[in-house]
């Protein structure tokens, strides 16, 4: 029906309501050429801020001073300075994600429990906060848990603690953590709308406890969702470069700085090795990513 | 289940998420209590309570500026992205549905390629050269479109979904609308929600953007977060001020959008 009047498909400034074929192309394949050609902006620019940035870098990491070759990644992986940079990235984003986690799981467990009024409420809240990251946190988490905060002091005080580095990686990880939580929430919440109460009650006749909920059903089910949002907090937490450059100052050996130090440092400036130290970065998420498909299909291999 | 069970764990479930809720607060309501009070330090409660360090804030010109700066980079990075994603939008989905999954892949980059990552090739590509932009805040709206890409892209998509963009252009057709017109009159009209709220969300989290501010423009174009990081020095209760007017916006668009998208159900 609509192929007669696919004809008029050209630019809004002309006038003429049936169009003469001016080309001898048939009309719906020149309907689809000015199709295509309204993706051009959109790929000019992803291509220049997105793909070429990732190609310069890519071909760039195997480029050094003695010409073409894995020099750079010799440079890293022989460095010790560089390897405690990718050991406290790892730190830091497994614990961080695995604590965000739980605290996610237990929130969203519950939120599904409470009535919809303080859900809703408290889900908003969280959305909110998930936009608290970066330079305010890292301000907000001084005032609070630095030397002189007034957390630190509080739990002083009561004596949980003696004392709290928040510019160590303990420190980190609890800060991390932070903004991890809003995010698992965000994830998981749907996740536990698979899992429906009359399962629970029926579980509960055939004389399964709650425990055994849990290994059984709860679990399995739960499984896919798990897996996907802890990748996801690895990813956030490994990339995450603000927060911790700011209460840092960029002292802090993890590989965003690094890399961050390498490009705009006044000291050391290799954007070579830097590209080197990226692609190690980004080859550290592709792996999480393909650990995640395989676990995937393992555990969708098991329920069937 | 009896009722008897069914109390405690009802209270347990209230609880957990208070704690949740107090948990996110905290570092929020200390930064606010810090903005309001004389002096705090070495104390677990501060001294006295004042305005005085908003009204230092907001006469502040190098605030108000980078506070402007902030607000015309994510304008422009946002008016960028919808004129570069809704034709997209339009003819992946209704010209080409095939390169939907291509999409798919595509605006995963963003995610996996972290900003600290592709600003090192920024750097380099665009220091100097035909296309030097680095120092300019048009390398941040071209970047912070790439940011915003996945999220608007998918929100529309869901959008598009709903509204069965193919039956919907057939029917703007056989009314005798040309495809032009169609897109504009009919299909635009019906993602104004979808649209809104995507563009609420995506400003509140680009408002937030550090790394590409400060690595790729730094002093030369200062936005919020650049400027709150070269405060350092000042004085605390200032910085507070500074967060929590910061948040304060964000807190008003993710509202707007929340808002929005519960009008829609």
């Amino acid at each position: 029906m609509s192929a007669p009047l696919e004809q008029s498909a050209k630019l809004p400034g002309d006038a003429q309501p049936i169009a003469k074929p001016r080309a001898r192309l048939s009309p719906q394949l020149r309907g689809k050429w000015l199709a295509a050609l309204c993706l051009l902006p959109f790929a000019l620019f992803f291509v220049v801020f997105q793909i070429a940035p990732l190609v310069w870098v890519a071909i760039n990491s195997l480029n050094s001073a003695e010409g073409w070759g894995l020099a750079n990644f010799a440079k890293v992986f022989g460095s010790k300075f560089y390897l405690q940079a990718i050991k406290h990235s790892l730190q830091i984003a497994f614990w961080s994600s695995l604590f965000g986690m739980a605290i996610a799981i237990l929130g969203s467990y519950s939120l599904h429990q409470v009535d919809s009024k303080l859900r809703d409420f408290v889900m908003a809240f969280s959305n909110m906060t998930s936009n608290f990251a970066g330079v305010p946190l890292a301000f907000a988490f001084i005032i609070l848990l630095g030397f002189n905060g007034a957390l630190t002091l509080l739990l002083i005080k009561i004596g949980l603690i003696e004392s709290f580095n928040l510019y160590s990686k303990n420190g980190l990880i609890v800060l991390y953590t932070y903004f991890q939580i809003p995010l698992g929430v965000l994830l998981l919440y749907p996740a536990f709308d698979a899992l429906r109460e009359d399962w629970r009650e029926s579980a509960a006749l055939l004389g399964a406890n709650t425990w055994d909920f849990w290994r059984h059903i709860g679990l399995p089910v739960l499984t896919p969702a798990l897996l996907g949002t802890f990748v996801i907090l690895l990813a956030n937490a490994l990339g995450a470069y603000a927060t911790v450059y700011y209460l840092t100052t960029g002292n802090f050996n993890v590989m965003p700085i690094r890399i961050a130090g390498l490009v705009s440092g006044d000291i050391s400036l290799d954007p070579n090795l830097a590209s080197a130290l990226a692609m190690i970065l980004v080859g550290l998420m592709a792996v999480i990513t393909v650990a995640h498909q395989l676990l995937l299909k393992r555990s969708q291999h098991v329920s069937r | 289940m009896s009722l008897a069970d069914r109390a405690p764990a009802a209270l347990y479930h209230r609880v957990v998420v208070w704690l949740l809720f107090l948990i996110l607060l905290t570092p929020l309501a200390g930064t606010l209590l810090y903005s309001l009070s004389t002096s705090w330090s070495a104390s677990i409660l501060p001294d006295g309570l004042t305005l005085k360090w908003y009204l230092e804030l907001w006469s502040d010109q190098r605030f108000l500026d980078a506070f402007g700066q902030s607000l015309l980079v994510c304008f422009g990075a946002l008016a960028l992205s919808v004129l570069l994603i809704l034709p997209l939008l339009f003819v992946v989905h209704y010209h080409f549905p095939k390169l939907d999954g291509l999409m798919n892949i595509l605006i995963l980059l963003p995610f996996a390629v972290p900003p600290v990552v592709s600003s090192v090739g920024l750097l380099q590509l665009y220091g100097s050269g035909p296309l030097a932009m680095t120092g300019t805040p048009w390398i941040l709206i071209g970047c912070y479109f790439t940011i915003a890409l996945p999220f608007m892209y998918r929100a529309i998509t869901n959008n598009l979904q709903a509204i069965n963009l193919p039956d919907l252009m057939d029917a703007a057709h056989l009314l005798g609308a040309s495809t032009w017109k169609a897109a504009f009159l009919v299909v635009l009209p019906n993602l104004r929600k979808g649209l809104m709220v995507s563009l609420f969300l995506s400003f509140s989290f680009l408002f937030g953007e550090f790394v590409f501010a400060n690595m790729l423009v730094g002093t030369r174009y200062e936005t919020l977060q650049v400027y709150l990081n070269n405060m350092k020095n000042s004085s605390g209760h200032f910085n507070s001020a500074l967060v929590i007017s910061y948040f304060f916006f964000v807190l008003v668009f993710t509202w707007a959008a929340n808002r929005l998208n519960k009008d829609k159900s």
